[in-house]
């Protein structure tokens, strides 16, 4: 490097290096995230902005569903108690429940001594000598019966059936079947288990841990019984595991898209180059743009999405143009950098502020993972640009000299003269893809936000078989009960309750969760409480009620004994449930956030019964009517939302996108005002925008075309497309009408610009993950159009 | 005491007069054991019957009637449908056990309740004259003839709920189950054949 002649401005690349400097601090400390969740808006209403919650950390984003297959049944079975026995003993997991009776004891003792708190059946009526007889008389019916054994016992201290009926409520859910001790798949193929970790599902780097531990215990497991290791497997699945393998899909194919991209255009350029000292200075703003591009959005949004760095990759291909130009376009010999800086920095500064423009307009997005892309783009270029301008003009050796392209230009310069003659066709082709597009007017868009996920299709077969078998929630259908305090929520729950029973009374569901199930309101249990008469009361009562039927009332001395006990039992409290299975559910379903309460009612659909959301919010709308009529209104009545998580966050999804849309017309029209405001010539103005409209009209309908629906990422390949073409546009704009036409070293340069990006953005369109695969099949065809249309519609010298 | 050859002896009357009464029953007899008694019984694909059960529980003045229809399938479909004194529908389909009674319905996997299992499998098994999964859990014994049996199950278990089930039958149709529980409660159904559906 001693031939490096630093001339003038060392402040300069001292700035340069202080600020490379700076960046690589702030990209050395950055969080790095993969989740969806950088693609979900983020600010919308309390009410969906508790769904994102859910979605971000609920219970559902905390479960990991494990399937063992292989071997044979006994032999996963005893893997599932092993793997079950291990990960209770870590703290990563709030509960390992694989069938086994673990929690079975103390629930069953919560339940049996809190029965007449708990149990809807206990009001008044029930413990008069009529409701008292025919309590006993269903009891003793009930003791004929088959299921009668395992009630027997009870007899004599529950004989109104409380137990029974809360055992009854516990089992609403389906269970899996038992294998062997452990549950399994109905086809009994697979042992099941599921967890719950105590990290929530977007805690990335948590979920992998608890992975790992999973692995870990299933490797141990397997080498304690060696009798069929081999054969056995582990599946995971579930929100989390979600994550950390598309982090782990983003990471990997962003680490091999970047090594290819760079191997290509690096390939692309020492051929076109021959110099390697060429190369590496051209990379100089690459890397520049790239930190400074991870650096503004790390500052900005305090992480970093895989995404984000994804695009940086095909960004690469944009920002070695600045060096391609600066190298090509300067004519031979030393000086003549400051050449190019007089003749082209101007137009390349334009193309660069017609791209900002055109990426600002997505820092507005309320997606943060779209405002990642803008802010990423705008720094990136800015930064490449500058570098390019400033310090690497100072940085060329005395003797720097690139092959001689003039041939290749002068073969271009051919080309472009003829490029006219394919007006017509372009004009027909053109017509054709408008055409296209208004046939596809009503399904171009794809607006399932289910079209952003990175997850394979088998992973979300694993997931939805491993769902039904383990009967898991999909917690697609929610009642949400939010409100002030703890209480009113849980008693407008309760009030839910009792409309969602009538409705799996009808069939219409298969059943729901409730909070309140758990733990019923301060007031419904002194309600119960106050049901239960005083002991000489209960005692006449009952001798009253046993007549007819085939028992003394002797018998029932340890019932009245304990109704009596009840009455003045403590009222029930969140912590009376722990070391219970149940203390996980109510966690789980009564959340305090932001000063308020809520209460989760999630639904099960009936088999084969699809839920009737319209039915169900009609349902519920009663119980505004009712409720404010109920004992006490004061507290003013908590709210009440019939939640469709689907639909709800495609809805939310698409009206995003519809945003997108307009801010990215908002980019355009920014676009055009900028050159107007450059040009002053809405004639040349228009000259310029028309091939990149065309390139984007005629890309859009290939997709479409292709049968590609159009996802939000698309709009950001076109964006960029008119943003790296209207640079090739504004180069074919500024010949000077008395040259002839364009220089062919010019169009030398265009033509090494174009396909650095193509290789760059070509690549992305390989992709397994969609999001990257949508932005590459975009921009790779988008640009070379650009080019072409740039060079059909460019104003030839004799016009 | 009188001359044994004026006429034939009573005792070999009585034999003959039996011979000719039982037909090739006792032909059968000779070789009647628990094996026989189960390949009878396998053969039968599908059954229907009427059926009446007494419960005697200690807790109880008096036995508890119940009555209604069992259908059974080879080899462990078997359902029993109680119609009085409330309708209740008993489902036991490959070790899944549903129990229905009014808009209740409860879903069970038999091995999660051994006491549920004893009293059930017990009769599954013995209708499908699966004698291996009868001994897994009970020692077998059988008196009395092809027509007039008692098969016996004694738990092999110390802790069983169950402390005896006799099983009486005539042929391949079984006419009674007597459970008597280590509790000293007991029932006995009585079973009586119906067309098959």
């Amino acid at each position: 490097m001693t031939a490096v002649r630093v001339r003038r401005g060392p402040t300069a690349i001292i700035l340069w290096l202080a600020f490379i400097l700076a960046c690589g601090v702030v990209v050395s400390r950055s969080q790095f995230t993969a989740d969806l969740s950088a693609f979900l808006p983020k600010s919308p209403t309390p009410a969906q902005r508790l769904l994102l919650e859910q979605i971000r950390d609920g219970l559902a984003s905390r479960l990991i569903l494990v399937g063992i297959e292989g071997a044979d049944a006994p032999t996963r079975a005893g893997l599932s108690r092993q793997i079950a026995r291990r990960l209770r003993a870590e703290s990563a997991f709030v509960s390992v429940d694989n069938g086994e009776p673990v929690n079975s004891e103390r629930d069953r003792a919560y339940l049996f001594d809190h029965r007449y708190l708990l149990s809807p059946a206990v009001t008044p009526a029930r413990f008069s000598a009529d409701g008292l007889h025919a309590a006993l008389a269903d009891s003793i019916d009930l003791l004929a019966s088959p299921g009668g054994l395992l009630m027997k016992s009870l007899l004599p201290r529950d004989p109104t059936g409380e137990m029974v009926k809360l055992l009854e409520q516990q089992e609403g859910g389906s269970r899996p079947k038992m294998v062997d001790g452990a549950w399994a798949s109905k086809d009994g193929q697979r042992a099941l288990l599921l967890l719950q970790t105590r990290a929530s599902g977007a805690d990335t780097d948590a979920q992998q841990a608890a992975m790992t531990a999973i692995r870990q215990a299933f490797a141990a497991a397997a080498a304690a019984s060696p009798a069929a290791t081999p054969a056995a497997t582990l599946v995971m699945t579930g929100p989390g595991v979600f994550s950390v393998t598309s982090r782990e899909t983003i990471k990997d194919q962003v680490g091999r898209l970047s090594i290819i991209s760079v191997v290509l255009i690096a390939t692309l350029l020492l051929l076109v180059y021959r110099s390697f000292s060429a190369l590496a200075l051209g990379f100089l703003p690459v890397i520049s743009g790239a930190l400074a591009g991870i650096a503004a959005v790390s500052l900005g949004f305090g992480e970093v999405h895989g995404i984000t760095l994804g695009f940086g990759t095909a960004l690469i291909g944009e920002a070695v143009d600045y060096s391609i130009y600066l190298f090509v376009q300067s004519e031979r010999g030393g000086p003549d950098q400051q050449d190019w800086v007089a003749r082209f920095w101007p137009t390349v500064r334009l193309g660069m502020l017609t791209s900002i423009a055109g990426f600002a307009s997505l820092l507005l997005s309320g997606f943060p993972g779209l405002a990642q892309l803008g802010l990423y783009s705008m720094a990136g270029l800015v930064a490449a640009a500058a570098v390019t301008r400033f310090v690497l003009p100072h940085l060329l050796p005395a003797n720097f000299r690139i092959h001689d392209v003039s041939a290749i230009g002068r073969v271009l310069s051919r080309l472009v003269r003829r490029a006219a003659s394919l007006r017509w066709p372009a004009a027909l082709l053109l017509l054709a893809a408008c055409a296209v597009l208004f046939m596809h007017r009503a399904d171009l868009w794809n607006d399932k936000i289910s079209s952003l996920s990175p997850v394979s299709p088998a992973d979300v077969a694993l997931d939805a078989r491993l769902r039904a078998d383990l009967g898991a929630p999909d917690v697609r259908y929610l009642v949400v009960v939010s409100g002030a305090d703890r209480e009113s929520v849980l008693r407008a729950s309760e009030r839910v309750s009792a409309i969602l029973q009538n409705e799996v009374d009808q069939g219409e569901l298969a059943g729901f969760e409730s909070p309140s199930r758990y733990l019923p309101s301060i007031a419904t249990q002194r309600a119960r409480q106050a049901s239960l008469p005083a002991h000489a009361v209960l005692a006449a009562r009952l001798a009253q009620a046993v007549r007819g039927l085939p028992v003394h009332a002797r018998l029932f001395a340890p019932f009245l004994a304990d109704v009596a006990a009840a009455r003045h039992q403590p009222l029930l409290r969140a912590a009376d449930l722990e070391h219970t299975s149940m203390a996980m559910a109510l966690s789980a379903l009564l959340i305090q956030r932001h000063g308020r309460w809520s209460a989760l009612l999630p639904l099960t659909a009936a088999r084969g019964v699809a839920i009737d959301a319209d039915r169900m919010r009609a349902a519920l709308r009663t119980m505004g009517t009712n409720g404010s009529k109920g004992a006490n209104a004061t507290i003013g009545p908590p709210d009440v939302l019939f939640v469709d998580m689907k639909a709800e966050s495609d809805r939310l999804y698409s009206g995003y996108l519809h945003e997108a849309i307009l801010l990215s017309l908002g980019g355009l029209a920014a676009i055009i005002a900028l050159l107007l405001a450059v040009f002053r010539q809405p004639t040349r103005v228009a000259r310029i925008i028309a091939p990149l409209a065309a390139a984007v009209v005629t890309v859009t309908a290939g997709l479409a075309v292709l049968g590609q629906q159009l996802i939000i990422l698309h709009l950001v390949g076109l964006l960029l497309v008119v943003a790296v073409g209207s640079n090739y546009a504004l180069f074919f704009d500024r010949v000077a009408p008395t040259e002839h036409g364009i220089s062919p070293r010019t169009l030398a340069s265009i033509l090494f610009a174009n396909l650095t990006t193509v290789a760059g953005f070509g690549l992305l369109a390989f992709s397994k993950v969609a999001i990257l695969q949508a932005m590459g099949a975009t921009v790779a065809p988008g640009v070379v159009l650009a080019l072409i249309y740039a060079a059909i519609f460019a104003r030839q010298a004799d016009e | 005491m009188s001359a044994p050859s004026a006429s034939p002896s009573p005792r070999l009357t009585r034999c003959l007069l039996l011979a000719l009464l039982l037909g090739p029953a006792v032909a059968h007899a000779a070789g009647w054991d628990i094996d026989q008694l189960m390949r009878a019984l396998a053969q039968i694909r599908s059954d229907h019957a009427r059926f009446v059960e007494k419960k005697t529980i200690a807790m109880l003045d008096r036995p508890v009637e119940s009555s209604g229809e069992l259908f059974y399938s080879a080899p462990d479909h078997l359902e029993k449908r109680t119609i009085k004194p409330k309708p209740e529908t008993m489902i036991l389909d490959h070790g899944t056990l549903v129990i229905a009674r009014g808009r209740q319905r409860r879903e069970l996997q038999l091995q999660d309740y051994p006491e549920l299992a004893a009293f059930i499998d017990s009769i599954r098994a013995t209708l499908a004259g699966d004698r291996k999964a009868l001994e897994r859990s009970y020692r077998l014994s059988l008196e009395g003839t092809a027509e007039h049996w008692t098969l016996q199950l004694l738990p092999l278990a110390e802790q069983a709920v169950v402390k005896q089930i006799r099983i009486a039958g005539a042929g391949d149709a079984v006419r009674s189950i007597a459970i008597t529980q280590a509790d000293g409660d007991s029932s006995l159904m009585l079973i009586e054949p119906l067309a098959a559906p």
